[in-house]
């Protein structure tokens, strides 16, 4: 009985894994097609990656696309943090619910409304106070920031609420300053959670297309909102090609932080064998 | 609570900038939009810049008017094509979580059961695709499914099939990609629930003689049921307002609400309208929202 019941896990664990990676292996593997219909195979070739290379939008969206992510992450992890520490360690200050509430919303919002309620805000600012300006870098990165943070928040909470208070309490009894054991002993426990938020916030802000295309302007196109253009009428090899790189990108930086990870767990677990 | 908590003298010294700053960000750029949506889809729309009316009319005699129209709102009533848009939405929604948890759900317990290190990658893996670009991802689906696609040739090369079906721009395709891209949004409240659950009381249950099915029912089941709520929403609140997968895979064939968001806004101009169409949409997420909220607050309430 138990036997069946684990090869019934173990094939649904293949079925879900199958699932989730062969449409992006394909994709990967019809990169390197000779042919300009995707999917039918002619031979390979490098030629669309060269196509890729040699375009300028694509690098100019890419460049501006990194320039809002650092940004996003940047000042998401700041606020993200505060929000997160605010959360988890004061318990009461008015506003409170309302403050969780919005914390929590972003994160399932639908992009759609989240994307047509900042532009309004942006349009009606404009008209009222003539700020912003043009709609574009700035005003993209503040949509970001605003759900980003969301994120980072959350996990700054939940990393707080696994560690200790009495480290701090302690401090605080012998004496020190406040604000020398926020430094020396808040921050330190919490530096893991914000390398991991400030990480999400730039990966979502590289992946959003619809709260971008939402509040960008003229002049400004995301990597996504390039990307999205042209795949809106059917299958282009340039856009396997960019895939490949991209998805490449991506596993080999979250295999290094995962096998980091993993080490980091063997190192404390070990600790607390000796210990 | 003593007196020299770090939480009392962030209170009483630093209330104002660490609860201060984030909260007015999320006040400016959160909730003082929604109140803009709202009172845009009150207004009536006009071929001007900005197009539509002024809900406070100053009149020439100095006496302020109110305008609210509720035209919008009337007109998404009676135009059946967004009742049935609506409903359509939160139909395809609902399928696309219950497939999720079906197919999440044993995947979740089956990297719990495992051990060490092959724990770590199994998550990894899971992990992957939700660091891996949306789109592209969604792009990928729609080199599988289209008509001289991956899928079409491999049915053909089986003999399955004569002659290239439609999977591409289909309600079908919707689903496929709805499911595909929020699995991992199942699988990782699920897999959070689960490495927490106390196995003894499984044991306890198949030793007190219980079938592994009534064993399953009766215990794991219940046991699991906040991991569940947890992933079932985080799939089905963005699931109702996607617009990127019924863009793409359903092409003009599926109608859902966040496809028609964006084009009443972006081909139609029609900002009132949009408005309209967001409130409501709002509407009828709102109570899994606020189940969303509470799942998540009775989360934090357990950890700290």
């Amino acid at each position: 009985m138990k036997a069946k019941r684990s090869r019934f896990l173990l094939g649904m664990l293949c079925f879900g894994f199958a699932f989730l990676y062969v449409p992006i292996i394909l994709m990967m593997i019809y990169s390197f097609n000779y042919s300009k219909l995707v999917p039918v195979w002619g031979g390979f070739s490098t030629r669309w990656y060269t196509t890729l290379f040699q375009s300028e939008d694509v690098w100019a969206a890419t460049a501006l696309s990194l320039k809002i992510a650092l940004l996003n992450a940047t000042f998401a992890t700041l606020l993200g943090t505060l929000a997160g520490i605010a959360l988890s360690r004061i318990h009461s200050f008015r506003g409170r619910t309302l403050f969780t509430g919005m914390i929590s919303a972003p994160l399932v919002m639908p992009e759609v409304i989240t994307g047509l309620s900042l532009l309004l805000l942006f349009i009606t600012l404009n008209q009222l106070i003539g700020w912003p300006a043009e709609r574009g870098i700035t005003t993209i990165t503040i949509a970001h920031i605003t759900f980003s943070m969301a994120f980072v928040a959350i996990i700054i909470q939940s990393r707080l609420a696994g560690t200790s208070r009495d480290l701090e309490e302690a401090a605080l009894d012998l004496g020190a300053k406040p604000f020398r054991v926020l430094w020396d002993i808040t921050l330190p426990q919490l530096a893991p959670g914000m390398v991991a938020g400030w990480l999400l916030a730039f990966t979502l802000s590289l992946d959003d297309l619809v709260i971008a295309s939402f509040v960008s302007g003229p002049g400004a196109t995301t990597l996504p909102m390039l990307i999205y253009s042209r795949i809106r009428l059917g299958l282009r090899p340039d856009i396997n090609a960019l895939a490949t790189i991209i998805i490449l990108t991506v596993t080999i930086g979250v295999l290094i932080a995962g096998w980091i990870m993993i080490r980091q767990q063997r190192a404390s677990a070990q600790d607390a064998e000796h210990s | 609570m003593s007196g020299s908590t770090l939480g009392n003298w962030l209170q009483t010294r630093w209330q104002s900038i660490v609860a201060g700053i984030p909260f007015i960000w999320l006040l400016v750029f959160f909730l003082v939009p929604f109140f803009i949506v709202l009172k845009i889809s009150l207004a009536e729309s006009l071929i001007a810049s900005p197009p539509f009316s002024k809900l406070l009319d100053w009149g020439d005699g100095g006496l302020p008017s109110l305008n609210i129209s509720i035209d919008n709102y009337a007109y998404l009533w009676e135009d059946s094509l967004y009742v049935r848009t609506y409903l359509n939405s939160i139909k395809i929604a609902l399928i696309c979580t219950v497939l999720c948890l079906l197919i999440g759900y044993p995947m979740a317990y089956a990297i719990v059961r495992s051990q060490g290190t092959t724990r770590y990658i199994l998550l990894l893996l899971i992990i992957l695709p939700f660091w891996t670009s949306f789109l592209l991802r969604v792009y990928a689906w729609m080199g599988l499914l289209a008509d001289q696609g991956t899928l079409n040739s491999f049915l053909m090369w089986l003999g399955v099939i004569e002659k290239p079906i439609r999977l591409l721009y289909s309600q079908f395709a919707v689903y496929v990609g709805i499911v595909y891209s929020y699995l991992p949004f199942m699988i990782l409240p699920l897999y959070a629930n689960m490495e927490k659950l106390d196995t003894s009381l499984q044991e306890a249950a198949a030793d007190l003689g219980a079938k592994p099915v009534a064993g399953f029912f009766t215990v794991t089941l219940p046991l699991t049921a906040p991991g569940i709520l947890a992933g079932s929403l985080l799939v089905f609140i963005p699931a109702t307002g996607e617009f990127v997968i019924p863009d793409l895979l359903g092409g003009g064939n599926v109608l859902m609400i966040g496809r028609i968001l964006f084009n009443e806004f972006n081909s139609n101009h029609d900002w009132p309208v949009a408005s309209a169409v967001a409130i409501a949409l709002l509407i009828v997420l709102v109570v899994p929202m606020m189940l969303y909220h509470k799942v998540q607050a009775a989360e934090a309430r357990r950890e700290s």
